[in-house]
């Protein structure tokens, strides 16, 4: 996962940045996701989940992958309970406040099966940042103090040059893969992001390659009509996939809330019944379905119905 | 006199911790409790209160009875003034844009340093927690305010793992580890109010909560606590924030006591 300035740059001019289709299905875009890589996941928390890949990826059985995310949700059980990696970096790692600690986070690190590294969430926005701007590292005044700071082996201390005070230098962190959720992105993968943009355009900069799942492919003329609201410049992007509710049961701003009635559902499954539950839940979820679409049709029409007109609602009010 | 209102210790967490944030300021508010607070405070007393979320919201008016479980998501962003990358909102804390940081907490020690990481070791740890998120940069870089339950196991002598910094081994080492700024100003539980003592950084018991005895304190701290000799008594609830505390929480999502 080292990767040297000139590799870096190396790679990135290799890359095919013609402005071209690259729609694809979600199988064949995952497919572009070998094993033991380092995947940034887009979003954060519950929200904006590119659950449609995900999905995708435990299906293919990928195996030793790396993940990072800002905040780690429900997704992280399932990539754990699948055995699709034993390695997440990321800052929280839990369904939400109100449902607790999650019980599969819990056994996979409290028994040594997995890794949870843990930096704060700015500090791995800013490893993100530093690697999305091509510099080695960022100076934060945070963590310095912390055992959080003190666990972990790639920070650094020095004093400012200018003013003589501590500063932290948080590395750069470049995915191989980036998976991000949009509400709008063209053939091409220019793509636009309602609401919160989380960290995502720095990792779109950041990674090697990225896929991207989107609500709605628009036409071209529509991005250049709004130009300004472009996150994610094309050239970035090495596939798009078209997948209505491609987060569902998560949010997708102004799209859908999450469908609570399902995390509920889910939490107290977890919960209740730590990894025989969650492997239940793939069984039913993941593996069942032949395709997305499938797996949608498991859930209830009503309550999605619900999410999204919640959503609609809240949208600018 | 107004009859005795009825409040559970939750909510008396929430209202006392809410009037600390003064109208006017900026607040960066945590998941939970310390969300519900900072909303209530908005509606009360601090009308012109900013509030943020880690999700990247800037003064954003939360809708009753929906108060979402995290501060990532749309919910949280409703009549917002601005939506921000979460690095960039978290930065405003180093830039100094923001007054208080408003925090839970699963256990703090006696310097004001916050857990949320383990219980136990950290490389065989009895029980992971769900880590820092946004915790370790507000406690880092903004003044924080910290609403919990008083419990023995969650007020400690020292944390297993210093997740969020307080003022670390007390004295001056908050300062001499880098953090020039910031610092933790209250814990605010459902027995007192505790503040930190000026020069050796630990805490001390400010104020007692309507109906608590030191005595009560001190048997629910896991630690020597200091008590500060014109020891002062916390304004019980009032009607009006009791009313508007159920309607922004109508099914006491945020506000059922933990542990009791």
């Amino acid at each position: 996962m080292e990767h040297s300035y000139l590799e870096l740059r190396a790679k990135t001019a290799k890359k095919d940045k013609g402005l071209k289709e690259k729609v694809m299905s979600l199988t064949e875009a995952v497919t572009l996701i070998p094993d033991n890589v380092h995947v940034a996941i887009g979003g954060c928390h519950y929200s904006r989940t590119p659950i449609a890949l995900i999905w995708e990826i435990i299906r293919q059985k990928k195996s030793g992958l790396v993940f990072s995310k800002s905040i780690t949700a429900t997704e992280g059980d399932l990539l754990l309970v699948a055995g699709t990696t034993r390695h997440i970096i990321t800052s929280w790692f839990s369904p939400g406040v109100t449902w607790g600690v999650s019980r599969i986070m819990r056994h996979f690190v409290q028994s040594g099966e997995a890794t949870y590294e843990e930096w704060s969430h700015m500090s791995l926005g800013l490893r993100y940042r530093a690697a999305a701007m091509g510099v080695p590292f960022l100076p934060t005044r945070s963590m310095l103090g912390s055992d959080v700071y003190k666990q972990l082996t790639d920070i650094k201390e020095m004093q400012c040059p200018f003013t003589g005070d501590k500063l932290a230098l948080v590395p750069a962190l470049h995915p191989d893969v980036a998976i991000i959720h949009v509400q709008k992105a063209d053939s091409y993968g220019n793509a636009q992001i309602t609401g919160f943009p989380f960290m995502d355009k720095d990792i779109a900069l950041a990674a090697d390659r990225v896929i991207l799942t989107t609500e709605q492919i628009i036409d071209n003329n529509e991005i250049r009509r709004t130009p300004d609201r472009t996150d994610i410049p094309f050239f970035c992007v090495d596939a798009v996939v078209e997948v209505p509710y491609g987060c569902v049961p998560h949010e997708c701003y102004a799209a859908y809330e999450p469908d609570f009635n399902h995390m509920d559902m889910y939490v107290k499954l977890m919960m209740e019944r730590s990894t025989e539950g969650v492997q239940e839940y793939l069984d039913k979820y993941v593996y069942a379905p032949q395709t997305f679409d499938d797996y949608l049709s498991l859930f209830k029409v009503k309550d999605i119905v619900r999410a999204t007109l919640n959503a609609r609602k809240g949208y600018g009010s | 006199m107004a009859a005795e209102l009825s409040y559970n210790t939750a909510e008396l967490v929430c209202i006392s911790s809410g009037r600390l944030l003064e109208d006017g300021k900026v607040v960066f508010a945590g998941a939970g409790l310390p969300l519900l607070a900072a909303i209530l405070a908005q509606k009360t007393h601090a009308k012109t209160l900013t509030i943020l979320f880690e999700g990247g919201v800037i003064g954003p008016f939360v809708e009753p009875g929906k108060l979402p479980p995290s501060t990532n998501e749309q919910r949280c962003a409703t009549r917002a003034n601005m939506v921000l990358p979460t690095t960039d909102v978290l930065l405003l804390q180093q830039r100094g844009y923001v007054d208080y940081g408003f925090l839970g907490g699963a256990q703090v020690d006696q310097y004001g340093n916050i857990n949320s990481s383990c219980i136990g070791d950290w490389n065989k740890p009895a029980v992971r927690l769900p880590g820092t998120g946004g915790g370790n940069d507000i406690a880092s870089l903004s003044n924080v305010i910290v609403a919990m339950h008083h419990e023995k196991r969650r007020l400690v002598k020292r944390v297993d793992f210093v997740t969020s910094p307080g003022y670390l081994s007390g004295g001056n080492s908050r300062k001499e580890a880098g953090l020039i700024a910031g610092g933790i100003l209250k814990v605010v539980t459902h027995l007192g109010i505790l503040g930190f003592d000026e020069e050796e950084k630990v805490m001390c018991l400010e104020a007692l909560q309507p109906g608590a005895t030191v005595e009560e304190v001190r048997k629910n701290t896991g630690f020597d606590l200091m008590i500060k000799e014109d020891l002062g008594e916390s304004t019980p609830p009032t009607e009006e924030e009791l009313r508007i505390l159920h309607i922004l929480d109508p099914e006491k999502r945020y506000t059922t006591p933990r542990g009791e």
